[in-house]
Parts: C-alpha cells; sequence; structure tokens
C-alpha cells in the first residue's frame, strides 16, 4: 500500500468486493451531481411526457382534410356537388375556387394547397350526353404520403358519395372518368421528397448545436470572465459567434444538395441563387436559435438536452416525416413556429416544382421573422455582469 | 486625499450580497495613481468580489464611487476600456497559441495594428519561439505572463490582478513583480490580491479585508504600527506543547508557530508579559522580544474579525 492510499486514522480499507465498492462509489457521486441539476432533472421527465403527448396527437399517417383548391370554368350544379361530395370524404377541404389556370397552378407551386380539382368547361353537358368527360385531380405529389391516400379512394369514395346527387338514376358506372395527376413526382420517388427534406433537417441538427454550445463553453472553461471585462457588446458576440457558422452550414447545404442531383437524381427546376439565399436565411435563422438556447442554459448538457427538444418537433411537426396538412390544427400552427417548415416548403418548391420568391414569399417572411424573434431574445438575455 | 486626477480608484460604501449571504460589507477605498495596491485577505474574504465590482462585471447592491474617474455604475463600459482585468482562474482561450489570444485581445480593444502589438507583446514578455504555442500548453508560470501580457497589451491605465500568482514557482512570482514595478513605474495603477506576505511587502499600500469587511489599510508600517501587537519569538523544544499551553491565557491574542519558532502574540503588552511570565525560565527555550510581522498581524486580525462577524 503506497502512502496515499493509507486510511484515515481509526479507519479500516476493506479488500474484497474493490470492483463494487469503487462502482458504488462513483454511481453515488454521479446521483448527487444528477439531483444538483435541477434543469437536466426536469428534463429527464418532461421530455419523454411532453413529447409523447405532443406527438402521440399530432401525427397522423392518413391525413384529412387537405387544403384543396378548385379550378371552376363552368358554375353548374353537377360542379357543384360533386365539389360537395369530394368535400364529404373528408379527405379535402377547399380553400380556394380560382377561374384562372395561372392562379391555379400558382397554389400549388407554393404549397397552399396539395390538391387542385379542375372541373372544366361543358363538363354537365358533357355528363348528360354520356361522353365521360375527365374530372382532373393534379395532387402535389412531393410529399407522396399525403398523396396517395386521398388518390387511392378518390374514385370509389366520389361515386357512392354521388350517387344521390346525380338525378340520371343509379348509373352502372361513374358518368365521367376521374383522372388524377401526381404533379412534380409522377413516380412517386420518396427520394425526391426525403432528399430536399434531409437538407433542412440536417442543416437543423448541426446549426444549433454549433451555436448552442458556443456561450455556456465560455462559460464553463471560464473565458467569459475575462471577455466580459473587455470592451465588447452583446451583439458583437452574436455576430462574431454566427457568421463563420453561416459559411459552414453553406457548404453543408451545398454537400447535400449536391449529393441529392448526382446520386439521387432529384432536379432543381428552380433558381439555384434563390435557393442559396434562403438557405443562408434558414441557416441563419437555426444558428439564431441555437445562440439563443446558449444564453439561456446553464452547462453543456442542458444546451444538448434543449437542443433535442428543439429538434425532434422540427422533424416530427414540420412536415419531414409526416404529412404537416395531416395534423390538427394547434399543431399545425406549433409546426408554423419552426423554421424547417417553412424551409422544407421552400426547398421542395424550388427543386421540385421551380417556385419562385412570388411563390415563396410567405414562408421567406417567416424565417426573416423567426430569426429576428430568436436574435432579439438571445441579446436582452446575454447577460453583461456575473451577477 | 481627495477626488482629482490623484485617485485611480475612490469608492465608498460598497455592499454586495449572493442569495442573501453579504460577501462585501460597507466597503470603502482609495488607490493612488501610479501606485501598487495590495488586496490581502483570507479566501471568501471578498476580494474578487470587490476586484469585480470594480470592473464593472458586477452590481453592487449599495455603495458608489469612481474608478479613472469614471462612474462605476454607469460607465462600466469606459471603465473596460481603461482597466486591464487578470482574472484568478486562466481565462485565455487554451485552445488559441500565444499571437493568437493576443492579437484577439488587440482586435477586440480595436488597436490599429493588432498584429505589430501582438508581436511586441511576445518579444516584451520574452515569448519569442512559443508564439505559435498553445496556450493551454503552456506551464503555468508562462501562462500568468501571457495573461498579464494580454491585459497590458491594450495600455490601460488601471490593472485589476486577482492573485496572479497563485500556484506559480518562486522565479516566476519574483519575475512578475519585477514586471509589475516596471509597469507601476511607467505611470500604470495596480491593484492585486495576494496571499503572499513577500508579496505584501512589495506594495506601496494594502488593505486587508476579511469577512466582507475591510480591516485595515496603509503602507506595511503603518498597518504593523496600527495593529499595536508585541510579539515574542521563542525556539526551543516541545513548541506545538508550548502552544497548547499557551492558548487562550488572557493578554494571549495570537500562538502560531513558524517553522520552528513559535510566535506569541498580544496587544495588552502588560498582560501578554504575565501570561508568559511561567514560562520565560522554562529550560530549552528562547524568548526574543520583537515586533510583529505583517502576517502575525493578519493572523491575528483574521482570528478577531471571526469573533466579530461570524
Amino acid at each position: 500500500m503506497s502512502a496515499v492510499d493509507r486510511p484515515a486514522p481509526g479507519h479500516e480499507t476493506r479488500e474484497r468486493f474493490g470492483f463494487l465498492r469503487r462502482s458504488y462509489a462513483m454511481l453515488i457521486k454521479e446521483f448527487i451531481q444528477l439531483r444538483r441539476d435541477r434543469v437536466s432533472f426536469a428534463m429527464i421527465v418532461m421530455l419523454p411526457v411532453m413529447q409523447l403527448m405532443l406527438f402521440g396527437y399530432a401525427i397522423n399517417t392518413t391525413p384529412r382534410h387537405l387544403p384543396s383548391a378548385v379550378l371552376l370554368q363552368e358554375d353548374s350544379d353537377l360542379a357543384r356537388s360533386i365539389l360537395k361530395a369530394l368535400e364529404n370524404t373528408a379527405y379535402f377541404r377547399f380553400l380556394y375556387e380560382v377561374h384562372d389556370v395561372d392562379d391555379f397552378d400558382n397554389l400549388l407551386k407554393s404549397g397552399k394547397v396539395l390538391f387542385g380539382v379542375e372541373i372544366p368547361r361543358g363538363f354537365e353537358r358533357a355528363v348528360r350526353r354520356g361522353d365521360r368527360p375527365a374530372l382532373l385531380v393534379a395532387a402535389d405529389a412531393t410529399d407522396p404520403v399525403a398523396a396517395s391516400s386521398a388518390i387511392g379512394s378518390l374514385g370509389m369514395i366520389v361515386q357512392t358519395a354521388l350517387k344521390h346527387d346525380l338525378y340520371i338514376g343509379d348509373p352502372p358506372e361513374m358518368p365521367f372518368e376521374i383522372r388524377a395527376h401526381a404533379r412534380y413526382n409522377p413516380a412517386a420517388a420518396s427520394s425526391l421528397n426525403i432528399v430536399p427534406g434531409l437538407v433542412g433537417t440536417i442543416l437543423t441538427m448541426t446549426m444549433l448545436i454549433f451555436t448552442a454550445l458556443s456561450v455556456t463553453r465560455e462559460v464553463e472553461r471560464g473565458t467569459m470572465e475575462s471577455l466580459l471585462s473587455m470592451p465588447i457588446k452583446p451583439v458583437e458576440v452574436m455576430f462574431g459567434k454566427i457568421v463563420p457558422y453561416v459559411l459552414v452550414g453553406f457548404v453543408q447545404a451545398f454537400l447535400i444538395i449536391g449529393i441529392g442531383v448526382g446520386l439521387f437524381g432529384v432536379p432543381v427546376l428552380g433558381n439555384l441563387f434563390l435557393l442559396a439565399l434562403l438557405s443562408t436565411l434558414f441557416i441563419t435563422t437555426n444558428l439564431s436559435i441555437g445562440y439563443t438556447i446558449s444564453t439561456v442554459v446553464q452547462n453543456q448538457l442542458q444546451a444538448m438536452q434543449m437542443s433535442m427538444m428543439f429538434f425532434l418537433p422540427s422533424i416530427l411537426l414540420s412536415g419531414f416525416m409526416f404529412p404537416f396538412a395531416g395534423m390538427p390544427t394547434w399543431a399545425q400552427y406549433l409546426g408554423e413556429c419552426l423554421p424547417l417548415t417553412h424551409y422544407l416548403r421552400i426547398v421542395r418548391a424550388i427543386m421540385l416544382k421551380g417556385a419562385t420568391m412570388q411563390n415563396l414569399h410567405f414562408d421567406a417572411l417567416a424565417l426573416a421573422i423567426l430569426m429576428a424573434l430568436a436574435m432579439t431574445i438571445a441579446v436582452t438575455r446575454f447577460r453583461r455582469t456575473l451577477d | 486625499m481627495n477626488g482629482g486626477n490623484g485617485i485611480a480608484i475612490d469608492v465608498k460604501g460598497l455592499t454586495k450580497s449572493f442569495g442573501g449571504r453579504e460577501v462585501v460589507h460597507d466597503l470603502s477605498m482609495q488607490v493612488k495613481r501610479g501606485s501598487i495596491y495590495g488586496f490581502l485577505g483570507p479566501n471568501g474574504s471578498g476580494k474578487t468580489t470587490t476586484i469585480r465590482i470594480l470592473c464593472g462585471l458586477l452590481t453592487p447592491d449599495s455603495g458608489e464611487g469612481t474608478c479613472l474617474g469614471y462612474d462605476i455604475r454607469r460607465d462600466a463600459e469606459k471603465i473596460k476600456r481603461q482597466v486591464g482585468y487578470m482574472t484568478q482562474r486562466f481565462s485565455l482561450y487554451q485552445d488559441l497559441s500565444v499571437r493568437e489570444n493576443l492579437e484577439f485581445v488587440a482586435r477586440l480593444y480595436g488597436l490599429a495594428d493588432a498584429r505589430g502589438a501582438a508581436r511586441d507583446m511576445i518579444k516584451r514578455l520574452g515569448l519569442s519561439g512559443r508564439e505559435e504555442q498553445l496556450a493551454g500548453e503552456l506551464s503555468g508560470g508562462w501562462k500568468q505572463r501571457l495573461a498579464l501580457g494580454a491585459c497590458t497589451l491594450p495600455n490601460p491605465q488601471l490593472l485589476l490582478l486577482d492573485e496572479p500568482t497563485a500556484g506559480v514557482d518562486p522565479k516566476a512570482r519574483r519575475d512578475f513583480w519585477n514586471e509589475i514595478h516596471a509597469l507601476a513605474a511607467e505611470g500604470l495603477t495596480v491593484l492585486v490580491s495576494t496571499h503572499y506576505m513577500d508579496e505584501a511587502e512589495r506594495c506601496h499600500e494594502i488593505a486587508y479585508i476579511a469577512y466582507g469587511h475591510l480591516l485595515t489599510h496603509g503602507t506595511v508600517e503603518e498597518v504593523i504600527a496600527k495593529s499595536a501587537l508585541t510579539t515574542y519569538t521563542v525556539t526551543g523544544e516541545d513548541l506545538n506543547g508550548l502552544a497548547a499551553e499557551l492558548t487562550g491565557k488572557a493578554g494571549i491574542d495570537m500562538v502560531a508557530p513558524f517553522g520552528t519558532s513559535l510566535h506569541v502574540s498580544g496587544r495588552d503588552v502588560a498582560a501578554l508579559e504575565a501570561s508568559v511570565a511561567p514560562w520565560r525560565e522554562r529550560d530549552g527555550l528562547h524568548w526574543h522580544k520583537s515586533s510583529p510581522s505583517l502576517e502575525d498581524v493578519f493572523i491575528e486580525l483574521m482570528g478577531r474579525s471571526k469573533d466579530n462577524f461570524q
């Protein structure tokens, strides 16, 4: 026994079960430390309970009441009853009624609606003549999950619903043809949906972590004290910490999109410059939120947990994993508060639909507002003293 | 002494509490420009808190004053430009090199030629050849030199050094103090907290603080004279036994072992003489009356303040 392990006078050491004894000592210490960190302790309970309640109620893989638009080129009783029947199926909710093809396309392109029903001119007359005209249903197939179940059940449901409305008696077959058109992703390739989504998800995760640890790291390493004693303002600290990672995020986005295009054959139909611009906005928004987290928490463990608290809803409620339109209204409002929701619309729209700024100004504005909000909180939360 | 340009720090009635515990109590002090002011006191006495209030890192609960002529409450930003604060714990970036750390500080303070200023400081610190070494890899003494260099880089008027030499070897400590005297000679005011008596004796003025109260201040000679302490230095055999016997006797305010000798002190000379008389003639003990050392004064003050404030 060396001098160091010599027991305190009057205390024997025991040699047996040394492994268990020492592990036990470590275990007791960890428990004490865990108990002291109140925030982490609360998160252990909060994280699973909150997430479970949130997602258990919010997520719905067979979405209903999907936002739809109708392009009405004739105003007939038959058209009205078809729309009514469609709405009665609970799959569609008609938010817009347009009479112009461009307006119709815009609604689909911007992601405001997932379905568009087109009732062509002379439709009623053609039905009465027995010509079996086509009723066009255009679906935004960039999210195949959301579109497929509605398309799949379209024919049968409409037929049942129309039975009583059509005064032709009991027709042996549909008096018109439903022609579903899966726009933007006719083959319903899931990679076309996943790859643009991954750009947003990966960026959220990495950007958040980068800045979430930045202030707590300074505090834990003791460098914050001398930083605060120097003439630098909170805004200056924030910009200094965010800007380098904008570049990092940009490289990352470039990499993912490059691989998506090269390996998975995902198209970039829209303007690359617009994509880069809005991606930069999204990256900065996430960095600001991460930085805000870092001004609120007390240590790096809490920063990680808080980032998870933000990241999980971002994946689940943004429309990345499950159709956004399928969630209950309250969950959709929650989703609108997440930058990823808006970026997913932007990135899918630009890459797959060739959307322009005109289609996307709402989501771009939402991102900018979220960024400004996060930055304001961060700057006010940043403590200029050690009080 | 009142106000004017001759005073670097002038504060009155500073009080600061943390969670209901008063760490600094009604503290007033004045530090002359160009002087080295030593701040002494036991651990947890409020030295660090006072220093942090002076450089604007903490807001006092009450009290007021000026630092370099700026109000400590309202002009914290202006004070920060003129003050170099060296924290107790090494607070430069461990994962940046010596040069990068200095350039960072130089840029933060807006020096026109950050690279040049860093280069000059490296030369002055004697760190040439180590400029690309990571700060975290430096030895304790070099880290402390670098930290001092970083503080003085922006040409401050006041240096606040919080236990700068803790855990540094004697040679490095001596070099460090030579540097501080050189800086003071250039007109810089230095407030330095320390536990070392030899360092206290190198200060122009000292203040002793315990349990948040400033107990005494002045030059070393003044502080010793003010204590009105008489000290006997005893050498010989079984000093541990003697210490136990003398402790608590009337007139004996302090019994403290110093290496191979024992210091027995009291403020009331007559009572002290009377109490030690029975042991004066004991075989193997040599008694020698002396003036107290600074350490005697402080240990006695600390013992007394413990009774008063705890």
